[in-house]
């Protein structure tokens, strides 16, 4: 009796047998993935399950508890719409890569111990990268490489802090590192989520790879590996106050580069980062409150976040457009992309009746209750300015504004589907909160939807509109790049090829080469020659001897191999009979 | 056409909507300052209790942000497309 089926193994096992399927089953076995997956999370009892033993350690491959559980739902629910609105596309590779991803998510989330954690982290490294180089772009391939590099060296900040935790106290358990805080260990942890959570400076791997993904990969990138570092962060860092200030800057720094940026989706990759600032700053602050806020956030996130990621998808599927600059009236024949996609918006931007308004406000009042006024106000000034990119510049911009003149028609059946499911979710947590609240880390009641918060985020949201339509001349987007933190890798690298191409190929081949030439490669010659001639002299002798005695005997043994198979039967059962009548004899 | 584009391609139609957005804007404010001068909401702080705070700060925001980011933008942070080719 199988004690517990591993959604997460369920999911990467699964998935390695899609390419086996044809036609309408191959679709019907990738939906019946996830919905297994969710169906297991649901199924799963609270408490630990899985347990391994490796190299003396546990590993503790189910931890189940309400936090590990809320996340896993959601993670579930993600790759079935994600699923849903790959539907339609006609390689494996990414249908593969794409579930492996999702199952790599919900390991981490049930991981328990730091060895299961970290492998499970690097299967989410590798995955979605996959997801980047099937878009096939010279573009794509290199943010794949530069994608891969960094969560690779984010791993080893990870496994690093594990060992020296590990030499320290003796355990690979993941809890929470709160009281080894200042330790190298801590910090390497630290760094190692930070990195994964995108947050700046270390966030820019994001916004360069993500727009750089398949129409229908970058939906599952949105997803998992930004919230399941929230997640952890959760697990072991909750209260760590730098995290406080980390995340309200975080917030704000993807909005000033959503003002500047004229990618659509790269757009709404900045406003992950500044989504997740929410969550980190929540981690930070560390009240049962701000906990619930971080984990119902990254729920209600992952939904919505895919919702307009799939908006922006569909267009670029269909127009193969992928610039503000080049969009615009696309409304007139993108109704249905345009009014799912503003559903998507008006969750992210916290608008009453839709999710992000019942999870943002619960970080946002944390902070407030706790007295901290300027993350307060650098939290809710984020606000407006999610509201002016994702809620009003990108859909004025792709679906109003100047008729680019492009007609086009909806998207497949499937990617509508999706974005309906997504849409649902967005409402339905909106309107009936308290089904989310009933799933958080801690009991709550908090209500969202009291008269003096309702009114005053209306009136935020009703005049950051008014000042969007007054300045809109100022936000006409501009075709250009943005600088980020990426800038250092990637001129860096550029330098350092020249740096290798150059001098350092000049001194290895002028002077490294001669003297290793005079010093090293003429001696070695010399010493080989001497080698060579003993070599023939006495070894080769011996093993011609040893040629000739093995000859002779074989000609004697030639005798014994008849070739016919039921002689060496006979002699084996002979050779059987014998055995077990001796053993009998001496036993006897 | 559909419904969209009759509110949007119709002068008249469109000039309602604009009316309606502009009634919204200043229905809610004046909730917000009944709300707060009839203490029927507690802020938590001395200033997010203050009549029309969110419609206020929202706006002054939306402004920041648009100033501040095209500034630091123009100034340092935008190069032209294909800047790591």
């Amino acid at each position: 009796m199988i004690e517990w089926i591993h959604p997460g193994l369920l999911l990467i096992v699964g998935a390695a047998f899609i390419p086996l399927f044809r036609g309408s089953l191959k679709k019907i076995y990738m939906l019946a993935l996830p919905t297994a997956a969710l169906i297991a999370c649901i199924f799963t009892t609270p408490g630990t399950h899985g347990v391994v033993k490796f190299l003396g350690y546990d590993l503790i491959l189910g931890r189940v508890d309400k936090l590990s559980l809320l996340f896993s739902y959601v993670f579930s629910i993600m790759g079935i719409i994600g699923v849903v609105y790959a539907l339609h596309v006609k390689d494996d590779a990414q249908h593969v890569s794409s579930l492996v991803y999702v199952g790599s998510a919900l390991g981490v989330t049930f991981a328990g111990d730091f060895f299961s954690l970290f492998v499970f982290w690097e299967i989410m490294a590798f995955a979605p990268t996959v997801l980047v180089w099937s878009n096939k772009s010279k573009e794509s391939i290199d943010a794949g490489f530069r994608y891969l590099l960094v969560h690779i060296f984010g791993g080893i900040c990870l496994m690093g802090g594990a060992m020296l935790h590990l030499a320290e106290t003796g355990s690979i358990e993941f809890s929470s590192m709160m009281a080894y805080e200042g330790g190298l260990a801590f910090y390497l942890v630290l760094l190692g989520f930070l990195i994964n959570a995108a947050v700046p400076p270390f966030g820019a791997w994001l916004p360069d790879a993500y727009p750089e993904a398949t129409v229908t990969g970058a939906v599952f990138m949105t997803a998992f590996t930004t919230k399941s570092a929230v997640y952890v962060l959760i697990r072991g860092f909750a209260g760590t106050e730098l995290l406080i200030w980390m995340g309200a800057i975080m917030a704000l720094y993807g909005v000033v580069y959503a003002v500047l940026e004229n990618d659509a989706r790269r757009l709404l990759a900045y406003h992950i980062i500044s989504q997740v600032g929410y969550m980190v700053c929540g981690v930070g602050i560390g009240t049962e409150m701000a906990l619930n806020g971080a984990s119902s956030h990254a729920f209600a996130h992952i939904l919505y976040k895919g919702l307009l990621f799939m908006g922006a998808g569909a267009v670029l599927e269909m127009t193969g457009k992928r610039k503000l600059t080049e969009m615009g009236g696309l409304y007139k024949t993108m109704p249905v992309t345009m009014v799912l996609y503003m559903i998507g918006g008006f969750a992210i931007s916290g608008v009453p009746l839709f999710s992000g308004f019942v999870s943002k406000s619960m970080v946002v009042s944390a902070a407030g209750e706790n007295h901290m006024a300027i993350p307060f106000l650098m939290l809710t000034l984020a606000s407006a300015g999610t509201f002016l990119h994702t809620g009003l510049k990108l859909p004025y911009y792709m679906f109003f504004g100047k008729d680019s003149g492009i007609r086009t028609k909806e998207p497949p059946t499937n990617m509508l589907i999706a974005m309906g499911m997504a849409a649902f979710v967005c409402i339905f947590f909106g309107v009936f909160p308290g089904v989310l609240y009933n799933y958080l880390p801690f009991e709550t009641d908090y209500a969202p939807y009291t008269i003096g918060h309702t009114v005053s985020t209306l009136g935020m949201l009703g005049f950051t509109a008014l000042g969007f339509f007054m300045l809109l001349k100022m936000l006409d987007p501009e075709a250009t790049a943005s600088l980020d933190t990426d800038w250092f890798y990637r001129k860096g690298a550029k330098a350092f090829m020249w740096l290798v191409n150059n001098p350092v190929v000049t001194l290895e081949y002028n002077v490294v080469g001669e003297a290793y030439e005079f010093i090293i490669q003429k001696p070695i010659l010399k010493l080989a020659q001497i080698f060579r001639s003993v070599d023939a002299a006495f070894i080769d002798g011996s093993a011609n001897g040893l040629g000739k005695v093995t000859m002779a005997w074989s000609r004697v043994m030639q005798v014994l191999q008849t070739g016919q198979t039921q002689i060496y039967a006979t002699v084996m059962a002979l050779g059987i009979f014998v055995t077990v009548a001796l053993i009998l004899l001496l036993e006897g | 056409m559909n419904i969209f584009e009759k509110i949007l391609e119709n002068p008249k139609n469109f000039s309602v909507v604009k009316k309606l957005f502009y009634a919204a804007l200043v229905v809610i404010i004046l909730i917000e300052i009944a709300v707060s001068l009839l203490h029927l909401s507690h802020g938590h702080f001395s200033f997010d209790a203050l009549p029309g705070f969110g419609s206020i700060y929202g706006f002054v925001s939306c402004v920041i942000i648009i100033v501040v980011s095209k500034f630091i933008g123009h100034l340092w942070l935008m190069k032209k497309e294909g800047y790591y080719d």
